[in-house]
Parts: structure tokens; sequence; C-alpha cells
């Protein structure tokens, strides 16, 4: 008798659980299908790409692309890829130590700095923006991409920190103090023994920092100007009469976003635990 | 800005020494914290200078009578803070801003719990369908929205569009509804668009708080009968508390800023422009008036500090119970 309800369960189960992998199967399907058509739209000729209704069996062309290329995209590129890596390494490198501070040897009321850190992500950036900017101008770091690698340092630090500190305070504590025993210093103890062992988390604070830099529009728009170009403000020049040149367009967006997406996509397990900022645990 | 009376229980473990001690402990004891203070010193100067002294400048610039041509820097008093509570446009902002958030939250936080159950399971293909849902968090927003709003929205080259006469063409039906999906919601496009790009965010997030689901007392309740549903409601969401407490305040954040949606799929018109596209504008079209704009930039860092309070608070009762 128990026997026999433990079977239709698991055979109701078996059929519960096929619905739910479909249904998982389908959302994803929705929620990758404006990226899916992004992708076809950038390989498709411009007069195929705006067709209504769609011609999703148009001959493949490359002339999106050829189209983009032909605007010069290497110097904004190279601008988001200096401001991105720069400030992500600005980031570790302030990050470290601040999370170090707040848990392995926790300073009086590391709450409450902890507190103030993300209080100032609560301040939108915008509020400091006019002050930023004409620091900016008066020092002749206006259009020069060492004003976004420090403002982009800034804004993404105290995220850094969150997660740096939940990742060292799930550190065994033990192997630090033996260490100091041996007559470690503080940078002895950082380079051998806290770094190697928090590299998940560096790598995935490091992820998150190049994600929010690589993605930025309003500073890069104030400060960057044309002269410091970053991607981003590069697409927003690609609009001129109303999404006219569609297929470049898209690619536009393609290649733009591609150096994210392969970070992402290569490191899904380090963001999933990153994003947790083990914090919750 | 600062919050240092707010947690009196936040004193831990550093030695402090105790009231009457000798000279040479008590310098001990305070040699040993700057030491522990050393290293967050340089992060936290940093933060005060790019953050704090900015603001500042703009509450001081907020009672000022400057604009980008006048050069007049006199004192104005509350002028800026009257124009700008008396400004339509200002007030629609605000509104904006606490209707975007809120929808964006709501609606990605419950998405991204169910997809995050969806995906909690062992299935296969549950890598590939992972790695999809992932990819909307991926993209950058500004090359988001300029899909958005020309390839998926538009009337003529839109997707949507384009999906709908497909689909009339198939079953010979004539003249297809075109509707003009941003002029006629355009608020609602924005919220669809940013809800895109956040649930896989919060998905994420929620995946990390199923990992950590203690399964064998899960596993005990099934034993002694609980079904599916109250399992969810009994353990899997008060276990998921913090992880929705979070992902929401987190998300909030960056939602409240975003600028990049308003910006580009409706320029902020038909009431769209949020605070930090009204403050821009400002700023930077027209006639520069850094000393309005400056004033709204406070009210918007007021109304956020006392919203902020609130979710900070919950952030703060997860640190306390740690430590």
């Amino acid at each position: 008798m128990a026997a026999a309800v433990v079977n239709r369960s698991a055979g109701q189960n078996k059929r519960a659980g096929g619905l739910l992998s479909a249904a998982a199967w389908v959302i994803a399907v929705l929620f990758i299908i404006p990226i899916l058509w992004m992708v076809l739209t950038a390989f498709h000729q411009e007069n195929d790409a705006a067709k209504n209704p769609p011609a999703f069996f148009a001959p493949l062309s490359t002339s999106g692309f050829s189209d983009f290329w032909a605007a010069k995209p290497i110097p904004p590129m190279l601008n988001s890829l200096t401001a991105s890596l720069v400030s992500t390494l600005f980031v570790l490198c302030l990050a470290l130590p601040a999370a170090y501070a707040l848990s392995i040897k926790p300073v009086r009321k590391w709450t409450d700095v902890m507190f103030f850190f993300l209080s100032t992500k609560f301040m939108p950036i915008v509020a400091g923006l006019l002050p930023l900017y004409l620091v900016a101008k008066n020092t002749g770091l206006l259009g020069n991409v060492w004003s976004l690698v420090l403002i982009y340092t800034s804004m993404n630090l105290p995220i850094a920190v969150w997660m740096l500190r939940s990742f060292l305070a799930e550190m065994p504590i033990e192997i630090l103090e033996a260490s100091q025993v041996d007559g470690a210093g503080f940078f002895t103890q950082m380079y051998k023994i806290v770094i190697p062992l928090v590299m998940p988390g560096l790598a995935s604070a490091a992820l998150i920092c190049f994600i929010f830099s690589w993605n930025e529009l309003l500073l890069a728009n104030t400060l960057g100007g044309n002269t410091a170009q970053t991607a981003p403000v590069f697409l927003t020049g690609f609009v001129t009469s109303q999404g006219l040149f569609l297929a470049k367009v898209c690619a536009a967006a393609v290649a733009i976003s591609l150096p994210v997406l392969a970070a992402g996509f290569a490191a899904q397990d380090k963001l999933v635990q990153g994003l947790s900022l083990g914090a919750v645990k | 800005m600062t919050t240092a009376s707010l947690d009196p229980s936040g004193a831990v473990a550093a030695p402090t020494a105790p009231p009457g001690a000798d000279p040479e402990t008590k310098r001990r004891a305070r040699r040993e914290g700057w030491k522990r203070r050393l290293p967050l010193m340089p992060a936290f100067i940093f933060v005060v200078i790019m953050t704090q002294l900015p603001f500042l400048a703009t509450i001081f610039i907020s009672f000022s009578n400057w604009t980008a041509f006048s050069g007049n820097k006199g004192f104005a008093g509350l002028d800026n803070f009257k124009t700008v509570f008396q400004d339509s446009d200002a007030r629609s902002a605000v509104i904006t801003t606490i209707e975007l958030t809120v929808l964006v939250v709501l609606i990605s936080l419950v998405f991204g719990i169910g997809i995050a159950l969806l995906l909690d399971r062992t299935f296969r293909g549950r890598g590939i369908v992972r790695t999809m849902m992932i990819a909307p968090f991926l993209i950058v927003p500004e090359a988001a929205a300029l899909v958005w709003k020309h390839a998926l929205f538009n009337v003529q080259s839109g997707l949507f569009n384009g999906l709908i006469t497909q689909f009339y063409n198939w079953f010979g039906l004539k003249n297809p509804p075109q509707p003009d999906w941003i002029t006629s919601h355009p608020l609602g496009t924005i919220v669809t668009a940013l809800v895109w790009q956040w649930t896989p965010f919060m998905m994420l997030i929620m995946l990390a708080g199923l990992q950590g689901r203690p399964m064998d007392i899960i596993e005990a309740a099934q034993v002694d009968g609980a079904n599916t549903w109250q399992i969810f409601t009994k353990m899997t969401l008060p276990h998921m508390r913090r992880y929705i407490e979070l992902a929401g305040l987190l998300g909030a954040i960056y939602i409240v800023q975003n600028f990049e949606y308003v910006y580009t799929i409706t320029s902020g018109g038909q009431n769209t422009a949020n605070l930090p596209y009204y403050i821009q504008q400002t700023f930077f079209a027209g006639t520069g008036e850094y000393g309005v704009a400056s004033a709204a930039g406070v009210v918007v860092v007021i109304g956020t500090i006392i919203i902020a309070t609130f979710a900070l608070r919950t952030v703060l009762s997860v640190l306390k119970e740690e430590s």
C-alpha cells in the first residue's frame, strides 16, 4: 500500500518534472529571442533587416559588420577596455585590504563602515555629476579616459568591498594565525595566503566591476566626450535617422556586447557565487 | 550620509583598553587599532573623496544662482528648491522614478524566483537553459535599449509587429493590427526591457540562495508528508528571505539610476523622464541651470536616503545576525 502510494507519486513527479523542464526551456527561449533577433539582424543586409513581415530566411551577409567597422570602432573599444580593466584593477587593489580590515581583523564598528560603503551606492551618481564635470573640466581631465578610470573605481569599489568581505569572512582564520606566528607581515600574508584562497571571490568581483564599467553610459557621455568616447557612447552615435541602418546598429550592439558576454559565459558559476555576496551566508 | 550611531553593537573583536588601564596598555591598544584600520583607509578615503565631496559641492551649488552662461554665482537661498518643487517636470520625474523602480524590482524578483526554482532541478540541458537565461544581463544596456527600440518595438521594422503580420498572412487575414508600442505604452516598454535585463540578475542571486538550502531538513519534511506548496511557503521562502531582500536592494540601487533605457527608448517623452535623465537634461541641455539641477540632485538624494534607510535596516539586521 505504502509502496503503491510512493510509486504513484513518483510517476506524478516525473510528469510534473517534465512539464517544469519544458517551462524552463520555453522561458529561456523567450528571454533569448531579443538577443537572437539582434544577432540575426546584424547578419542581414540592410534592406532585409527592417522587413515587415520579418525576412527570417533572407540571405546572410556581413555588410552590417563591415559598415560598423567602417565607423572606426577600435578607438572607443580601446577606451572602454582601458577604463574597465584599469578601474577593475584599482578596485581590487583597494577593496582587498579594506575587506581584510572588515572581516579577518575587523575594525571597530565594521558594520557601520559596510553600511557607509553601501550607502554611497544609494546616492545616485547623477547628484554629484556637475561637480565632477566641473573639476574634470578645470583640471583638463575632460575627454580623458583617466577621469573615467577614477570614477568607475569609486563607482564599483563599494560593491567589491561587500563581495570580498564575505569571501574573506569564510576563510579559516587558523591559517592566517599560523602564518603570523611564522612571522609573515601583512603583504606576505596577502600575497601568499589570502589572494590564492579568495581567488574565486576576486574573479567574480572583478567580473561584476568589469561589466558595470563596460556598460556605463551617463558618466562616459558627460566626462568622456568625443576624445575619450567609450563603446556605449559610440553606439549612441549610430542612430541618426530612426533606425534606418538596423543591420549596422545590431552589428554594433553585438560587437560591443561580445566582450562582456564572453567573460560572463566563461565565469557563470563565479557570477552566481559572487552575486550572492555571501552577505547572507 | 554617515551612520556613526546606528549600530552600537558594531564594536566587535577590536581590543579596547578598559577604563583605568595604565597608559602603556592604552597606547598599545590604540596602535593596534590603527594597524587594523590602515588597510581600510585607502579605500575609505578614496570613496569619501570621489562620492561625498562632489555631493557636498552639489549642495553648495544648489543654493547659488549659477548657470552655464551667467557666471553669476550669487546666493539664491531656497529659490532653486522652490523651482524644483514647482516644476511639474521635476515632480513627474520623481513619480516616474518610483513607478519604474518598484515595478521593475517587483516583477523581475517574482520572475527571478520562479525561474530559479525551475532551474534548481536537474534536467537535460539545464546548463544551456541557465546560459540562455543569463545572457540578457550581459548585454550592454545601451545596445539592448537600441535593439528594443528599433528592432523589437518599432512600428515598421520591429519584430513584434512583424510577427503579427506574419500570423495574419498565414491565416490569410487582412489588415493586421500594427500597434505603436512605444507611443501607446511608453513606460510599459521601458519596464519590459528593464525586466528582461534584470530578471537574470535576480535569478542568479536566487539560485545562489537555493543552493544553500538545507536539503536534509526539506527531505525530512517531505517524508513527514509536507506537500510542495507547504515546503515552498514554510521552508524555502523563509530561507530565501535574506536573498530576496538583498536582490531587491541591489536591483533598486541600479534601476533607480538607470539612464540608458529612458534616454534611448523614449528620450524622456510622455512622462517617462526619470530623475537621472531629468537632472542630466537640466545640467547640460538648454540654459544649463546648474543651481536648479543641483537642487534637484539634492532632492533626489534626500528621497533616496529616506527609502534606503528602510531598505538598509534589513541589511543591517543581516550583518548583526552574522556578528
